[in-house]
């Protein structure tokens, strides 16, 4: 049967199609899906783990009990996850452990874009490259296999455009599953302390040979000689966007870009006449096929930047460039991703702004608050950062530093990250206030679950973690909790916080507003009542999508009724967006914003 | 001897939140149902709060990239007014050109800082001369359920490609609930004919 899937939904029915039920991840574009796809079959465990990190070691256990275990993240996600990653691979699976690393080029939903094909060679583990849903769902079988073969994890990377993009693939009945799980004793090999990790460190140059020998001969290593003058080296959707634009040049197609088939490599180039290779991102093959002595050209044609699309390839190669047409001569106002309409973070970020406080920020939906007219963020490193940068910059700052250093950090992303950072701060004694944007999910992901919600990705009741009782254990005294819809206890919870000494949590709670499990009290959308409104903006400074303002000369029907002489113009919302919040509400002086009859 | 490998591209784009990954969705098991190879693409998680959500569709014998280079989309369907001046270095010279009259303002419009173009449909005839311009509003309305849209647009878009019309219904009737097929049906069909 034919189904048309994303490369996440593809990985997922294939690793159900060849007997996986153990998976475990944490949210992350473009990774989420996968878990979320494999979450919904039969008889599978799924779980999204409160980290990276956590998620591997969870699938480490699991393979080490002989499963079949597919661990899923972004590429940054493998930073957190790396410390168990490296020494994974000196113990092995014992069952298999499949790694998904979806990498970001462009960075269309993260803070950088690291190729982290670089941690395959680095942590000295297989990985595979696929380049459509089809082959995603292929390869992840092979993954699996592989890793059972070698006894090794093995990677799956994808980039953004695998992922998210959809295409034809042929579903399959799943195959019986042979159970292998149990326990297994084994000190020398799951021990590593030095006297056992040494012994194994030979074993993963032993296997590292064996992997280029199985390279050499692997199916999915291709080569396709059609014109020999030009021969394209590549993985991934690269050779997609090359095959649309150069579809009679020769090629060899990696399958595996890690490690590399040398000799298949070098028979490639003896076809050919003029080699390249088209990579998005890092040199990663090109360095590998130049240290083998070859003749290649590479990033001098290709950006080291951003993914590729079949233009840029094409536009790298040809000396004559296709012109495009010079169209509209007028200015296109940009479009960036805002806040949504009622979003709770708004209110909070209105008031932080307010402050004039250095606000280091975390990842979230919440980051966005960083953008005009808001203002409220003024860092964003990692997972976690807030925490630890809030009080670092209060101690080195001292006086100086009194009542001006917030960090905020979300729901999710605190309890990923933020736990560890808050013992410090009570610990070393900081003076930052931490504010928690407790929206109960993971929402810029799609609404995941976490331990703080209550329920698991299976839809199971759980334990719920208490913000409040967990701060206070970690010796934070002084811990308030907020609605953030509410701007005037925010800016007094946030003031007198502020001009303390001591660490202080502050939980800003609201559900998001996207949110359908809790989204229950309906409220009435508003309106501008343009004959009281003064045109002061102070409601279009919340950056709220429904508000807007328009000067008199653009209300065509319009006239100034009301104001003083310097007024210029009115604000409207745009009811059928507004969800009736009454942020707008509480920041207009004159009352001018009203419920919709 | 190669037989042409002919792929036509189809780039949705507007605002997000307007059911353009779904109205992609659609046509692409269109083309399947009517046998073709077909590929699609779009971006999610951040880029997609409130800011522009495109997705490309590509179908033919064999497709490899499921996303268009610039200059080579054969229609362009604008969710959005403003979103079609975006992606206009995308177009082929002679390419179709549907939009909905629906205006989105941006965060520095509804600030008051820039302005929303006002001769939109001008700029883009100068150029191009295949436009077809809908309220699909309207017709969602008239249909019955508002959220019906990106069905209507579908609608207008179906007239522009030759695929039968049984094969669109079949994956209409698929996509929705079964209390909202009856308004997609009609929004479809309207859009086909408007």
């Amino acid at each position: 049967m034919k189904s048309l899937m994303s490369g996440n939904e593809a990985i997922a029915r294939g690793a159900y199609e060849h007997g996986v039920r153990f998976a475990s991840g944490y949210p992350g574009t473009p990774s989420t899906e996968i878990i979320e796809t494999f979450a919904g079959y039969d008889g599978v465990y799924a779980e999204w783990s409160p980290n990276e990190k956590v998620a591997l070691e969870v699938g480490i256990g699991a393979a080490l009990a002989g499963a079949k275990a597919l661990v899923t993240m972004k590429h940054v996600g493998v930073n957190v996850a790396a410390d168990p990653l490296f020494t994974a691979s000196y113990t092995g699976t014992n069952g298999a452990l499949v790694i998904i690393t979806a990498d970001d080029p462009s960075l269309h939903s993260s803070q950088n874009e690291q190729d982290n094909r670089n941690y395959a060679k680095f942590a000295k583990i297989p990985m595979l490259e696929p380049a459509d849903s089809q082959e995603a769902k292929d390869y992840i079988k092979i993954a699996f296999d592989m890793s059972e073969q070698f006894d090794t994890p093995v990677f799956l990377r994808t980039t953004t455009r695998v992922s998210h993009s959809k295409s034809v693939v042929t579903i399959e009945k799943p195959k019986s599953i042979k159970d292998h799980i149990g326990i297994y004793f084994n000190v020398a090999k799951y021990v590593m302390v030095p006297v056992y990790a040494r012994a194994r460190r030979l074993e993963i140059e032993k296997k590292l040979q064996k992997l280029r020998d199985f390279a050499e001969n692997f199916s999915e290593n291709k080569i396709e000689i059609i014109n020999p003058e030009f021969g394209i080296i590549t993985a991934g959707m690269s050779y997609n966007y090359a095959k649309d634009v150069f579809p009679d040049y020769s090629y060899l197609k990696l399958g595996m870009v890690y490690p590399l088939p040398e000799k298949m490599i070098r028979t490639f180039a003896s076809q050919v006449k003029k080699l390249y290779v088209i990579e998005e991102l890092d040199p990663f093959i090109e360095e590998q096929v130049k240290a083998m002595g070859i003749e290649v050209t590479g990033k001098e044609l290709f950006p080291y930047t951003n993914e590729f699309d079949p233009g840029v390839i094409e536009s790298s190669l040809k000396s004559d460039k296709t012109v495009t047409l010079r169209l509209a001569d007028v200015t296109i106002p940009p479009r960036p991703p805002n806040l949504c309409p009622g979003c709770p973070h708004r209110g909070l970020f209105y008031v932080l702004g307010k402050l004039k406080v250095f606000v280091a920020g975390d990842i979230g939906c919440y980051t966005l608050a960083y953008m005009k007219p808001l203002e409220g963020i003024h860092s964003c490193i990692c997972m976690g950062a807030s925490i630890g940068m809030a009080h670092g910059m209060s101690k080195a700052l001292k006086d100086k530093g009194k009542g001006k250093v917030v960090g905020v950090i979300g729901d999710s992303t605190f309890i990923h990250s933020g736990i560890i950072p808050l013992l410090n701060m009570s610990y070393n004694k900081s003076d930052a206030v931490i504010v928690i944007c407790d929206n109960r999910t993971t929402a810029m992901t799609g609404m995941q679950d976490h331990p703080a919600t209550g329920y698991t990705l299976q839809g199971e009741k759980t334990k719920e973690l208490n913000f409040v009782e967990l701060a206070s254990a970690l010796g934070i005294d002084s811990v308030h909790v907020i609605d953030p819809y509410d701007i005037k206890a925010t800016r007094q919870v946030l003031q007198e916080e502020l001009s303390k000494p001591g660490p202080s949590v502050i939980i800003s709670r609201r559900s998001c507003v996207l949110f359908k499990r809790s989204a229950k009290d309906e409220k009435k959308p508003l309106k501008v009542n343009a004959d009281t409104c003064v045109g002061c903006k102070t409601c279009v400074s919340l950056g709220c999508p429904p508000i807007s303002w328009k000067k008199f000369e653009d209300t065509a029907p319009m006239k100034r009724t009301q104001g003083s002489k310097k007024q210029k113009g009115v604000a409207f919302i745009d009811s059928s967006l507004c969800t009736g919040c009454t942020v707008c509400q509480q920041v207009c002086k004159i009352g001018a914003i009203v419920e919709v009859d | 001897m190669r037989v042409a490998n002919e792929v036509k591209s189809i780039l949705f784009a507007g605002v997000g939140g307007q059911g353009i990954l779904r109205a992609s969705d659609i046509l692409c098991m269109v083309m399947m149902e009517a046998g073709m190879d077909v590929k699609k693409s779009e971006v999610h998680g951040m880029a997609q709060r409130g800011g522009c959500v495109t997705s490309h569709v590509r179908y033919g014998r064999k497709v490899y990239s499921p996303i268009a280079k610039k200059g080579d989309v054969d229609v362009l369907v604008s969710f959005e007014k403003l979103e079609a001046l975006r992606y206009l270095d995308f177009l082929k010279p002679k390419c179709t050109i549907i939009i909905n009259e629906k205006e989105l303002y941006p965060p520095s419009v509804n600030l008051g800082d820039a302005y929303y173009p006002e001769n939109i449909i001008a700029i883009i005839k100068r150029t191009f001369k295949s436009l077809k311009v809908v309220n699909a509003s309207e017709i969602a309305i008239k249909a019955g359920d508002i959220r019906a849209e990106n069905t209507a647009l579908l609608g207008v878009l179906s007239h522009y490609l030759k695929i039968d019309i049984s094969l669109w219904e079949k994956v209409i009737r698929k996509s929705f609930p079964e209390k909202a097929i009856a308004a997609n049906l009609k929004a479809f069909h309207m859009g086909r004919v408007s």
